[in-house]
């Protein structure tokens, strides 16, 4: 029987080398392009018309729209507006590779914490600069809450900054870990569906149970899959409006 | 051998920040709860940050999964 861990796999499918680094086209690159192609045809074909009264493909378009734009007006406040292409870009498209994960014989990118943790570095280094350019050395103002003993100082400074050098790290295993948990739940499930019907018709029978269990994980995973995608998009919004408002 | 054993151990412990993890979604979904019968009118607005709260509260007892993993392959 197949080992749950297996549907990870990373399988190169065009090998390609440029100066000794292998950068090959796997089979994560391919459903990233999957998505990517898929988003776009979403984006373009919703706003092909762009009548007043839109149509349902653009209500679509126009409630995510809405969507990503309160959660940075509510979590960022209204100088958020103007990255409002990163948030909507970096929510659809974790949603997407989430999404896709969900597909059968498909590939999960987010189970992958290489892929993960590039993502989460490119936030967090962008929200330290973003900070340190709106700020100025001001910005320190966020390791040391005003209103403080002196004496407490240098012990908070040091938590809030253990704290803050963490957050690429839990930002990329939360999700990483949830779509892993996830998959690899769903494929031990099945793998007692087919060993339990191996065993002939009481199994068959038996193997009922665990199919049940598996159409409702189906069901968890989708909402897990959106859910987490929605948490990655909301914590970067909070990383932004910690380096847009320094002072806690 | 015994390291094997020992590993297998250790995984099984990792896999004791479960009860933390059961503590804090019965917070959770116990406080939207009882919070939403007291004031039905304000439930349907704090759903999303309940949800927030369920996905963050459930992303920390993966991270013991992750570490039993951790300790069984390395």
């Amino acid at each position: 029987m197949a080992n749950p861990i297996e549907q990870f796999e990373i399988e190169k499918k065009i090998p390609l080398e440029i100066a000794g680094i292998d950068v090959s086209f796997t089979n994560s690159s391919m459903w990233m392009v999957f998505v990517v192609i898929a988003l776009t045809v979403f984006l373009v074909g919703g706003t092909r018309k762009g009548s007043v009264v839109p149509g349902r493909w653009q209500v679509m378009l126009e409630l995510s729209y809405s969507f990503i734009a309160n959660l940075i007006r509510d979590n960022v406040g209204k100088e958020g507006k103007q990255y409002f292409p990163f948030i909507f870009t970096l929510f659809f498209f974790v949603l997407g590779l989430n999404l896709a994960g969900m597909l059968p014989y498909s590939f999960t990118v987010t189970s992958h914490i290489a892929f993960n943790f590039a993502l989460a570095m490119l936030i967090f280094v962008g929200v330290t600069i973003i900070g340190f350019v709106k700020n100025g050395f001001g910005y320190l103002r966020l390791f040391a809450p005003a209103g403080l003993p002196l004496w407490l100082l240098p012990l908070i400074i040091l938590i809030e900054l253990i704290s803050y050098c963490t957050r690429p790290i839990s930002l990329a295993v939360r999700l990483f870990a949830n779509m892993m948990a996830g998959h690899i739940m769903m494929k031990v499930f099945a793998g007692f569906i087919v060993s339990m019907a191996a065993a002939g018709a009481i199994g068959m029978v038996g193997a009922i149970a665990p199919f049940t269990i598996n159409v409702l994980l189906t069901g968890l995973e989708t909402l897990i899959a959106v859910l987490q995608a929605y948490v990655f998009t909301i914590l970067t919004c909070i990383y932004l409006n910690d380096a847009m408002h320094p002072s806690h | 051998m015994e390291l094997e054993a020992a590993k297998m151990i250790g995984a099984g412990i990792a896999t004791l920040a479960l009860a933390g993890i059961g503590i804090g979604l019965g917070n959770v979904f116990g406080s939207y709860l009882s919070g939403a019968l007291r004031n039905p009118a304000a439930a349907d607005k704090q759903r999303p940050n309940m949800m927030l709260a369920f996905a963050l509260v459930e992303a920390t007892g993966l991270f013991a999964l992750l570490i039993a993993f951790l300790i069984l392959n390395s």
